[in-house]
């Protein structure tokens, strides 16, 4: 009366979908939990797993339950060590549901559930790329871990018929012929011809019906010996073997410039970091090790950590080259352009010094793109004045600089943002000429 | 495998496990079982599976077949992190009340481990599952997977036909009123798959054999029409069998805006909800029977010398961590651990049965002194659900071993009062009130229809019977009463009245 069954090998995940109907039912919510964790984490850290609170808007289930604590209860516990009838015991402040720990978390009142759990980076990824509005080509790319590129290495004997080699093939072929003794049909029409020609006499001679005899022996042998040794044989075919080959890797190092003088506000910073975050995501398909170079700048410049970069204000004038003049020297001391894919990222507000713009055109212009791949520019602009900057012409005096720049490099990419929407059409440019290259 | 020389009889060594070893110790703790302790149970069906496999098998209620729906996936999140954390180990088996009883074993596990499943869900529960009344009157084990398997694939379907976001909304209807949807007095009919697809197909048939497309230009009728309107709210409740407990069977039958595919979803939910309402009756004798059964094979395994002492000490272990109670005021407490009540319930009866106290003599004169503890825990197991069981067994001597007392809260009260004690006085008491603590039917709201004038304003009214005081959360109970709402169409109120009469408060959804 006993039957074992070995599951082990059935598939698992079959809560998968489960799990997508809960994520997307809880989609607003997470998504508003994941823009706070992108806005306090690390921006190398976006892909990688994160733990989330279990979103309680959304995804509560309501039922006719008692109210923690309401009406008269009795309860019987287990541990008396003093207690006798008839004492009175004063209750926890707060009302904590009594000795009896009934459980009270179902109200729904609490924000989030006490219980987190783990997104992937899949999933992650769709959260963040919420309201970016990247077009779904480029989500897909990004998502993808490791590209590979087909490269041929070498022969193989087995293969699809696409893959035929036909020079290697007939090369195996005619020293196979060659060795087996193939005759050619050149022997095969000489033969046929003689036999032709003595056919043809009128009166052959005894010497004639011999060699006649012979000869039809010998092309019957011939034609025997063609059908033996095939044109091309199963075993010379030779087949490309094509190889994956990840993409070659390569270091890179992303700028990240920012003006923290005391006109970028957090809605600002915000809006930067999400760039910065798009384009480490971009760089990381791209290269195996990417470092990131945080140099922010008020009327002078430095190098600082990530923290430092984005939450410890400073206040000053605003001098933007300071903060090229210092790009340019990190490099110079730690990136020689040689080995290093240089990348910049400058966010700003559009404040500079009066005279400091001219500079800082000169300084872009005779240096620093010579030695940058791509330098990205974008200037943080209030939502209500998108509607002032529609048209490229008006701006800043450092938008204005910029835009010569812009027309010498191609490389060189400017845009305003006002909502997060606006980030991605920067990288648009970049990620066409990967995928032409 | 291996045998040492010095020990023939012994079923396995070591810690893995491998089919073999399986087999033969399920043989030998079937034959203790069976032989000795005289089980009773459904064949088994053993199955091996992965932890994810397992976790799985959590997040839908333990069922080997259910339907999609999005809280199961929040289960399957809450319990794959908490897994994952290590702050929660994941049971080492499930079993499922069905026939052939289906038992999950985890790969896992030891050898040692194997074999205290194998004897406390295989046997244990198995036996529970098919001698208890309330199992044998209110479920059937033999319907049970097919059932699913229909109930899985017409949802399936209805999602193809109707939208996900449609069939989402019934479910959560309905979940919210699981609780509400079991019969607790009248006995469901017997499942049948084939019974089933009747049914469904004769509703259908029905609706299209009625269908006329003349009656929608029949003018309204007028106010006045009716002598045979039934007026009077007794009529209209006796027209409609009220007052009715199960909420969603009235939704179900009664509904005037449910489609037949979104009757059939209620439908579903429904049977699942009542097939697991003997389960939540019997927690403390089900794991306590399941324990008892382990401990004793266990034993007798070791006694007979088929199990090594390694393998005895780990599967004592593992049993002592089960049944272990803290008391109430450390952190770990919650609430009465029904593996260990249970379990030592089931002991105290051997006890009483083998060797009585005078004590014992006087409170369970039936069974102290028989000898024959088999015979009594096989009744016990047969004839009773938690509440019955724990006020006709629990005895005084394990009141005074657990130290119980009751302790009284009442709302507005400044203080707890220590209601009675392990004394003389108090047994009674105690026992009466631990009883009572786990009669479901007490414990849950108990929300009714009171009306619903189906030819008037079609406003459906609930009653909640208000029992000591014990009023609903509110946040909650409104949310459900707006998909009590989305069920029916039209205005539902709710009113919470006490046993006196007195209404203690009132809300209701409308659009």
């Amino acid at each position: 009366m006993r039957n074992f069954i070995d599951r082990r090998l059935n598939p698992k995940d079959k809560s998968l979908s489960n799990r997508q109907r809960f994520l997307s039912r809880a989609r607003d919510e997470l998504r508003r939990i994941v823009t706070d964790q992108i806005k306090t984490g690390k921006i190398a850290d976006i892909d990688a797993d994160h733990v989330v609170p279990m979103p309680a808007r959304g995804t509560a289930e309501p039922a006719f339950r008692p109210a923690a604590g309401s009406g008269r209860r009795a309860h019987v516990l287990p541990g008396n060590k003093e207690f006798v009838t008839g004492d009175r015991l004063p209750k926890p402040p707060g009302g904590a549901g009594g000795g009896a720990g009934r459980e009270g978390a179902g109200d729904g009142g609490d924000s989030e559930d006490d219980f987190r759990f783990v997104l992937s980076r899949e999933e992650l990824l769709d959260l963040f790329f919420d309201d970016l509005e990247l077009p779904d080509l480029v989500k897909l790319d990004l998502k993808e871990i490791v590209s590979f590129r087909m490269r041929r290495a070498g022969y193989a004997v087995t293969g699809a018929p696409t893959n035929i080699n036909v020079g290697r093939t007939m090369r195996n072929s005619f020293g196979r012929r060659l060795a087996l003794g193939r005759p050619r049909q050149a022997q095969l029409d000489a033969v046929a011809a003689e036999i032709a020609a003595l056919e043809a006499e009128a009166e052959p001679t005894a010497e004639a019906v011999e060699r006649l005899a012979a000869l039809k022996q010998e092309l019957d042998r011939l034609v025997r010996k063609r059908k033996l040794v095939a044109y091309v044989d199963p075993v010379d075919v030779r087949f490309n073997r094509l190889e994956q080959q990840p993409v070659p890797n390569a270091n890179a190092v992303m700028f990240c410039l920012m003006d923290v003088s005391g006109s970028m506000g957090e809605r600002e910073k915000d809006l930067a970091k999400r760039f910065f975050v798009l384009l480490h995501l971009f760089l990381k398909r791209r290269y195996e090790r990417i470092e990131i170079v945080f140099i922010r700048h008020t009327h002078e410049a430095q190098e600082v950590d990530e923290e430092t970069f984005f939450h410890s204000p400073q206040s000053g004038g605003t001098i933007v080259s300071t903060a090229l003049e210092e790009m340019q020297r990190i490099i110079t001391e730690r990136y020689p352009s040689g080995s290093w894919n240089i990348y910049a990222a400058q966010a700003s507000d559009g404040d500079n010094a009066a005279n400091d713009s001219q500079r800082c055109v000169a300084l872009l212009d005779q240096e620093l793109m010579r030695l940058c791949q791509y330098y990205a520019y974008v200037e943080i602009i209030d939502e209500r004045e998108s509607h002032i900057f529609q048209s490229a012409e008006n701006g800043t005096a450092l938008w204005q600089s910029y835009r010569l720049v812009a027309e010498t490099w191609s490389n060189f990419q400017m845009t305003r943002i006002a909502r997060p929407g606006d980030i991605y059409p920067v990288f648009r440019k970049l990620f066409s000429r990967q995928a032409a290259g | 495998m291996k045998e040492r020389a010095g020990n023939p009889g012994l079923l396995f060594d070591g810690s893995d496990w491998n089919f073999q070893t399986l087999s033969r110790t399920y043989d030998a703790i079937e034959a203790i079982a069976l032989d000795d302790l005289k089980l009773d149970v459904y064949p088994n069906q053993l199955e091996i599976i992965s932890s994810e496999q397992m976790l799985d098998a959590y997040s839908s209620i333990g069922m080997p077949l259910m339907y999609r729906h999005w809280s199961f996936g929040k289960r399957f999140a809450r319990e794959q992190h908490l897994y994952r954390k290590g702050y929660l180990g994941l049971a080492y088996e499930l079993v499922i009340n069905s026939n052939p009883c289906i038992t999950y074993l985890m790969e896992e596990n030891t050898m040692a481990m194997q074999a205290l499943v194998t004897a406390h869900a295989a046997f244990g529960h198995n036996h529970f599952f098919k001698n208890n009344y309330l199992f044998r009157q209110w479920t059937d084990a033999s319907a049970i997977l097919d059932y699913m398997e229909f109930g899985k694939s017409y949802i399936a379907r209805c999602e193809e036909k109707h939208g996900i976001a449609a069939v989402e909304a019934i479910l959560d209807a309905a979940h919210a009123l699981m609780d509400q949807g079991v019969f607790r007095y009248r006995r469901p009919p017997r499942l049948s798959v084939a019974a089933e697809r009747e049914r469904i197909r004769d509703r259908l048939d029905y609706e299209e054999r009625t269908f006329s497309d003349l009656w929608r230009t029949l003018p309204a009728a007028k106010d006045d029409d009716g002598p045979d309107r039934p007026d009077d709210e007794i009529e209209r409740g006796r027209a409609l069998n009220l007052p009715e407990e199960n909420l969603l069977y009235f939704l179900e039958k009664n509904s005037p805006v449910l489609e037949p595919w979104q009757r059939e979803i209620l439908r579903i939910v429904r049977v699942i909800a009542q097939y697991f309402y003997p389960q939540r009756q019997t927690k403390v004798m089900n794991e306590g029977c399941a324990t008892f059964v382990h401990y004793t094979i266990m034993n007798t395994l070791f006694d007979r010398g088929m199990i090594g002492e390694g393998a005895l000490l780990e599967i004592l272990q593992s049993h002592s961590s089960v049944v272990f109670q803290p008391t109430f005021d450390d952190p770990r407490f919650s609430s009465f651990n029904p593996y260990a009540l249970g379990f030592a319930m089931m002991q105290d009866i051997e006890r009483i049965c083998t060797a009585p106290t005078a004590e014992d003599r006087d409170w369970f004169p039936d069974i102290a002194g028989s000898g024959d503890w088999r015979a009594a825990l096989i009744d016990a197991w047969a004839n009773h659900r938690d509440e019955s069981f724990v006020l006709q067994y629990l005895s005084p001597a394990l009141m005074r071993k657990f130290r119980m007392f009751v302790l009284e809260d009442e709302t507005h009260d400044t203080h707890y009062k220590v209601a009675s004690i392990h004394d003389e006085r108090g047994y009674r008491k105690v026992r009466a009130t631990l009883a009572r603590s786990y009669d479901v039917g007490a414990n849950q709201p108990d929300i009714q229809v009171a009306d619903a004038d189906l030819l008037g304003d079609r406003h459906l009214r609930l009653r909640h019977t208000v029992q000591d005081g014990v009023v609903l959360a509110a946040s909650s109970r409104d949310a459900t009463l707006r998909h009590v709402r989305q069920l029916w169409g039209y205005d539902v109120s709710l009113v919470g009245v006490d046993p006196a009469g007195a209404t203690v408060y009132e809300t209701s959804a409308v659009e």
